[in-house]
């Protein structure tokens, strides 16, 4: 009995089926995965470099006489030392102007297509033009400010940078704001019309707060992004060597400071320019983990 | 009985109609969702119009002749696109070329289970915090590390193969190929977060499947999980296009702004973007329209590509 079922193990593994895995088909799996594995390597060359080179160039000159770069200002061609207080400032400045205009317009409307009008055509409309704008290229966003704000006001201004900055970043808080209104299971809205809530009281007082998450998250994500874009800033909030005094003037931002200290043949500036990247990214990448922790703590 | 309801429903009716502070905040706030809502497609549409009305006088003046003229001459108020409109799109095509490849192969990679899960989730996260890297600092660290780095081996292929027209010139320290490979640099992270998505997404049950009738598993993926998520994975190809075509930073610090076509590759070059931030502060009267106006044209490119994404997504969607 025994020895006829082992026969017929033997049967299937061997003889009958042609199931074996052939030297050829072994063979094309080693090759890919060795193929895959060079890409990795490949991708992690570049990647990797960025990564190194921000911490070694960005780091020497951070502790480089240490509180300086954030206390002094951006020094002239050929002079030593300074820092870019005023582009920190500016960049706060700018990034806080974007998120004032963009956060109140993209929870609203993404309140109007979740809440109100979901699935109807103003919603597949606005999700349409939500997606479009995450596709407009930033700099035609500085382009657009300029028109509409530097024209009118006659110089280039600080709000005209966060008027550029909050077209990239509108897309972004509508996204993460809608994703938050879905995740609220429609049960709480059955109980806010059965306790005779009106809209406005229940998305005030109960779906709002619990969204309130996500929204962070769409607002640090936004922030992250808006404070390392250049290209709006360019024509728009310009440049200054001082720190700003009034939001209509021209403003430095960090951004902008890498831009214009790298093409720069100064070695202080080019090094402070890897100082400034350093803190942007670590500032990026620091807001980013904090969205996903956000987004973590699930209310519903 | 009966009548004692129908009272009742009356005063409730009545009340309903009286003024009512609540129910007026609320349409009051109904009807401000719907005007946001309807605020976006506004700016979308301001943003179409405020580039077409400054635009407007080189939309007059050079009309369609705009696309296929070359020459950017501020004297004699002659402007073209053609060399800028070209580099975009071979700067853009060449970044992709290199991009594509790569990162589908490390997505591939980052969605099996060739590393412990330990490593393997930290990997993800990693990559996209790198595709949230500011575009000014890729462009920097073009400048000071990738250009010096890879300028002698491209003085090596310009020795040997400068007989084929595409490497004919000696590198310049400034040009189209570095810039390039700089913008597929960038939009690798965003190849590779997309198309691990979305192989991730594939329903287990097909990869269950081929395992079920003996394929292995570079059989499983190749005939079977790339060609499910291929939607996924050609959405995120058309998206990092998109962001290749209105890359600025990285293309104004590295092209070297050439307003010529050069069949050369190491030869400097110009995109729609790097002229607009080069030539923008010193420009005015026609040559600013005629800035706005390449904006415009870059604006309907990226325009195309990104509805060309959403729909290819879109049917993505429909499958699953």
């Amino acid at each position: 009995m025994t020895l006829n079922q082992s026969d017929k193990i033997q049967d299937i593994t061997s003889g009958g089926f042609d199931s074996e895995v052939t030297a050829a088909r072994k063979n094309f799996g080693k090759l890919m995965t060795g193929l895959v594995v060079a890409c990795v390597g490949i991708a992690i060359l570049p990647l990797g470099s960025i990564l190194f080179m921000l911490l070694k160039n960005g780091l020497s000159r951070l502790f480089l006489n240490f509180p300086s770069v954030f206390t002094e200002l951006p020094p002239p061609p050929l002079v030593e030392g300074g820092g870019f207080s005023n582009a920190i400032m500016g960049t706060i400045i700018t990034c806080t102007i974007g998120a004032l205009l963009s956060v109140p317009f993209g929870v609203l409307t993404a309140i109007y297509t979740v809440e109100f009008g979901r699935g109807n055509k103003l919603s597949q409309f606005v999700r349409f033009c939500t997606n479009v704008l995450s596709g407009v290229p930033s700099i035609i966003a500085g382009l657009f400010a300029y028109g509409i704000v530097v024209l009118t006001m006659g110089n280039f201004s600080a709000i005209a940078g966060g008027v550029a900055l909050s077209v990239l970043m509108m897309p972004i808080i509508i996204r993460t704001a809608e994703e938050g209104l879905k995740s609220i299971p429609s049960e709480v809205r059955q109980g806010l019309v059965g306790i005779g809530a009106t809209n406005f009281q229940g998305v005030t007082s109960v779906i709002l707060p619990a969204t309130l998450p996500f929204i962070a998250t769409g607002v640090t994500l936004a922030l992250a992004r808006a404070a390392g874009e250049t290209a709006p800033l360019l024509f728009t909030a310009l440049f200054s060597q001082f720190q700003a005094r009034s939001l209509s003037e021209p403003i430095a931002t960090l951004s902008v400071l890498i831009y214009n200290f790298a093409i720069a043949p100064y070695a202080n500036q080019n090094s402070l320019a890897w100082a400034a990247a350093l803190i942007i990214v670590v500032l990026i990448m620091f807001v980013s983990i904090l969205a996903r922790t956000l987004t973590a703590r699930k209310i519903y | 009985m009966t009548s004692q309801t129908i009272a009742k429903s009356e005063t409730l009716i009545e009340s309903s109609q009286k003024f009512n502070p609540v129910r007026l905040v609320d349409q009051i706030f109904y009807w401000l969702t719907v005007a946001t809502a309807l605020g976006v497609g506004f700016i979308l549409l301001w943003i179409a119009w405020s580039l077409l009305s400054i635009a407007f006088p080189a939309i007059v003046k050079f009309n369609i002749g705009f696309l296929f003229s070359t020459s950017w001459n501020p004297v004699n108020d002659a402007f073209g696109a053609l060399p800028q409109i070209a580099g975009t799109i071979i700067s853009a095509i060449i970044a992709l070329l290199f991009a594509v490849p790569l990162g589908v192969g490390v997505a591939v990679f980052l969605s099996e289970n060739f590393l412990p899960t330990k490593v393997q989730t930290p990997l993800g996260l990693l990559v996209e915090l790198l595709a949230a890297v500011p575009s000014v600092v890729y462009g920097m660290w073009g400048i000071f590390v990738f250009v010096p780095f890879i300028l002698p081996f491209l003085q090596g292929i310009h020795r040997v193969f400068g007989w084929i027209p595409l490497f004919s010139t000696p590198p310049s320290t400034r040009q189209m190929f570095t810039t390039a490979m700089v913008l597929a640099i960038m939009i690798l992270p965003t190849i590779i977060a997309i198309s691990r998505d979305s192989l991730l997404s594939v329903a287990p049950e097909l990869r269950q499947g081929a395992y079920g009738l003996g394929a292995t598993r570079w059989e499983t993926l190749t005939r079977v999980l790339v060609p499910s998520a291929l939607s996924g994975i050609i959405g995120s190809v058309m998206l990092a296009l998109g962001r290749a075509l209105g890359e600025t930073m990285a293309a104004a610090m590295l092209i070297g702004n050439a307003n010529r076509i050069n069949i050369s590759l190491f030869a400097p070059a110009s995109t729609i973007s790097a002229m607009i931030a080069n030539q923008f502060g010193e420009a005015s009267g026609l040559q600013k329209s005629a800035l706005f106006y390449q904006a415009l044209i870059l604006m309907v490119m990226t325009l195309i590509v990104n509805m060309l994404a959403e729909v290819i997504v879109n049917r993505f969607q429909q499958v699953e």
